[in-house]
């Protein structure tokens, strides 16, 4: 089993994240950068799929000098490959762009299994792997719960309102995991070291024989028009009741007259 | 000197084990005075506590700085590595003054984590600060010793399979100097406790696992010596500049924590209708411990260098662990005193860490032998001792 993995390096959401003055984008000044959480779900369930039926892991990420830490984090976990695609003119890529790049990528290397995180925590698009799915010309599945392979298929479960939704979808396939699929490990030591030892590739559009024209910022669909931080949360209204009743009677008359929910 | 972030990758991983080990774990420990197993054992078998030992014997072969940065984490975390950072570097006096037989025979067990060597039996009762004043005695009878005498504070002996021990095998009168005469042991506990070595739990104010230790007729066989007849004392003195190091770096990850949390609190707490952070008050002590913390932080780093340069490293290593253990206890202190009331309750994160952290004052040294170190071996000073 060939699995290869796409991650995305992503701004740590544990801290606070600020928007530009002037509304063109995050303020990346200081930001922690880390591998996508649905991501490194992904990385383990690859791992898992290797130690059950041998073959190997590769994680691919389309992003910026700076996201090699990000694969470095998967190969620590316990990756063999890494394979970093970077090029000035997919700064401002969209994420259909983004999907024809790993496209190309993964099409060049043996791939039984193509699993990517149902979101990514920046933007929480859900594009990628679906539209990957497509560009390959593969069957899908997205936020996946469970997988298991079996001869040529893999049996998935996704978790749907009221229920557990099964599919058999053939193998070669793309699949988007949920994070309840599994709880990812912790690298080693001799894991850390070994991902600082390995050499990262980084291609670029030319190595892929991909036109900057068809998949970078110029062929981009969807432009970000602008960032607002999110509106400031008002102080909240605070109420002395005489007694728990009236307490009660002015939580509902809030609630009826003001909020609207009842 | 490392830049920032030349040890990312090994903080993330720490972080992310620790991150497994939250507060709540170690207050429930620390309520019910149990050992951290299930933390020690994701640290052992992460491969953490092998960063120390070279690759030929199944180690990472790390520096005393990355070595470092393992335990600063794991304080910075809210956890306590004094349950098993000792199976960092007490193996380095078998690594550095072991044959090659006991290094063959030791070091890759522990490695794995088989063997656990993390007791080291130096303290004596009546001897205290004055090592070389040590009573405990072993005599030599044709292919073993026999040791018999007391120590105290020896922590993690049960939890340990191992112990170094530290005896005197030549009476003071008879040797030329102070220090000679000493020799240092690797003793099997699993063999001899409850037979000729019996220990008795010390329990104290932090849940740290120390115990007095007594020893009756141990028999300990030649090839169990580590270095030469009489060279114990400075078989030891080596590994002491490693431990000042770690336990620098715990330091610094203490003083880390109480800045991180008490400048958190002082963001959120609202007081006189603002947060009690807006008080230069409550700012400046805050300002001042982080302030310390760093220098004492570059401190460290600056004897982690030398020592993983080969070169010597007493001074700084002394001075390191002195100022760190200072800063972080100076941190404690302004925490406890931005939290209020709730930096004494229970379950606040502050008190466990502010009683942990005053240890470090006291053991594995305390302040004043580290200032008449100073004193005596740097500025020349009559020796007052
Ligand atoms: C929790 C804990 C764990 C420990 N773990 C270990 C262990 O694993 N192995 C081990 O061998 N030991 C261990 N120790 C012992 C520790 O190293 C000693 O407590 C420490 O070295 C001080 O010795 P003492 O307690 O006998 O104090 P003393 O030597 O009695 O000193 C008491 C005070 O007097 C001061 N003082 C003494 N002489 C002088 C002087 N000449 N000039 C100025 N001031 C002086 C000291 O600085 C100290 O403040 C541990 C101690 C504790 C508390």
């Amino acid at each position: 089993m060939d699995v290869v993995v796409c991650v995305k390096q992503v701004p740590d959401t544990e801290q606070p994240i600020r928007v530009r003055a002037d509304g063109s984008g995050i303020d990346e000044q200081g930001l922690n950068w880390i591998l996508n959480y649905y991501d490194e779900h992904a990385v383990e369930e690859a791992l898992r799929v290797r130690e059950r039926h041998g073959g190997t892991v590769t994680v691919v990420c389309v992003g910026p000098p700076r996201a090699t830490e990000a694969l470095r984090t998967a190969l620590a976990m316990g990756a063999d490959e890494a394979v970093h695609v970077w090029d000035p003119a997919l700064e401002g890529a969209d994420h259909l762009g983004v999907s024809r790049v790993l496209a190309e990528v993964v099409r060049r290397m043996p791939h039984d299994l193509v699993l990517c995180g149902r979101l990514a925590t920046d933007d929480n698009a859900s594009v990628v792997g679906a539209a990957l799915a497509e560009y390959l010309g593969l069957a899908q599945a997205t936020a996946i719960a469970k997988l298991e392979i079996g001869d040529g298929v893999a049996t998935v479960e996704r978790e749907v309102e009221g229920g557990v939704e099964v599919l058999r979808v053939p193998l070669p396939a793309v699949f988007t995991v949920e994070r309840t699929i599994n709880e990812p490990r912790y690298p080693t030591l001799p894991g850390i070291m070994k991902a600082k030892r390995k050499e990262i590739r980084t291609l670029s559009l030319q190595d892929l024989g991909l036109d900057p024209a068809q998949v970078g910022a110029a062929a981009a669909r969807v432009r970000y028009a602008r960032f607002d931080p999110p509106p400031r949360r008002e102080a909240g209204r605070v109420v002395t009741p005489e007694s728990p009743e009236e307490g009660a009677r002015l939580i509902a008359q809030f609630l009826q007259d003001t909020a609207k929910v009842l | 000197m490392p830049g920032p972030d030349s040890y990312r990758d090994l903080r993330e991983g720490v972080r992310k084990l620790c991150a497994r080990f939250p507060e709540s774990y170690w207050r429930e420990l620390d309520e019910r005075e149990e050992y951290p197993e299930a933390f020690v054992r994701a640290m052992t078998e992460a491969g953490y506590l092998a960063a120390l030992i070279p690759p030929e014997y199944g180690g990472a072969g790390l520096g005393v700085a990355e070595a470092s940065v393992i335990l600063e984490e794991v304080h910075r975390s809210g956890g306590n590595a004094a349950a098993c950072h000792a199976q960092m570097y007490v193996m380095g006096a078998i690594l550095r003054h072991g044959t090659p037989e006991q290094k063959q025979r030791y070091l890759p067990p522990i490695a794995r984590g088989e063997l656990r060597l993390q007791a080291f039996a130096v303290t004596e009762p009546e001897a205290g600060s004055d090592t070389p004043s040590i009573r405990t005695t072993a005599v030599r009878r044709g292919d073993r010793y026999v040791i018999s005498g007391q120590k105290v504070w020896i922590s993690r002996v049960q939890h340990s399979d191992l112990m170094l021990l530290l005896a005197r095998t030549t009476p003071a009168d008879q040797t030329r100097r102070r220090g000679e005469g000493l020799s240092l042991f690797l003793v099997d506990l699993r063999a001899n406790l409850g037979k000729t070595v019996h220990v008795r739990p010390i329990r104290t104010m932090i849940n740290h696992h120390t115990a007095e230790v007594f020893l009756e007729d141990l028999e300990v066989p030649l090839e169990d010596r580590i270095g030469e007849e009489g060279q114990g004392f400075r078989c030891i003195l080596d590994g002491m500049n490693v431990e000042r190091i770690l336990i620098a770096a715990e330091c610094v990850g203490d003083g880390d924590y109480f800045v991180d949390r008490a400048v958190a609190y002082a963001k959120e707490r609202r007081v006189f209708g603002r947060p009690i952070g807006q008080n230069q008050g409550v700012q400046f002590p805050l300002a001042q411990a982080y302030a310390r913390v760093r220098a004492a932080d570059l401190m460290r780093f600056r004897a982690a260098e030398l020592y993983d340069a080969g070169l010597p490293c007493g001074p700084e290593a002394n001075m390191a662990k002195l100022l760190a253990a200072e800063a972080s206890w100076e941190a404690a202190n302004a925490a406890l005193q931005t939290f209020g009331g709730y930096g004494f309750a229970r379950e606040y994160p502050i008190e466990r860490k502010f009683r942990e952290t005053r240890l470090y004052q006291v053991a594995p040294v305390s302040t004043n032998l580290v200032l008449a170190y100073l004193a005596h071996n740097v500025l020349g000073l009559p020796r007052s001792y």
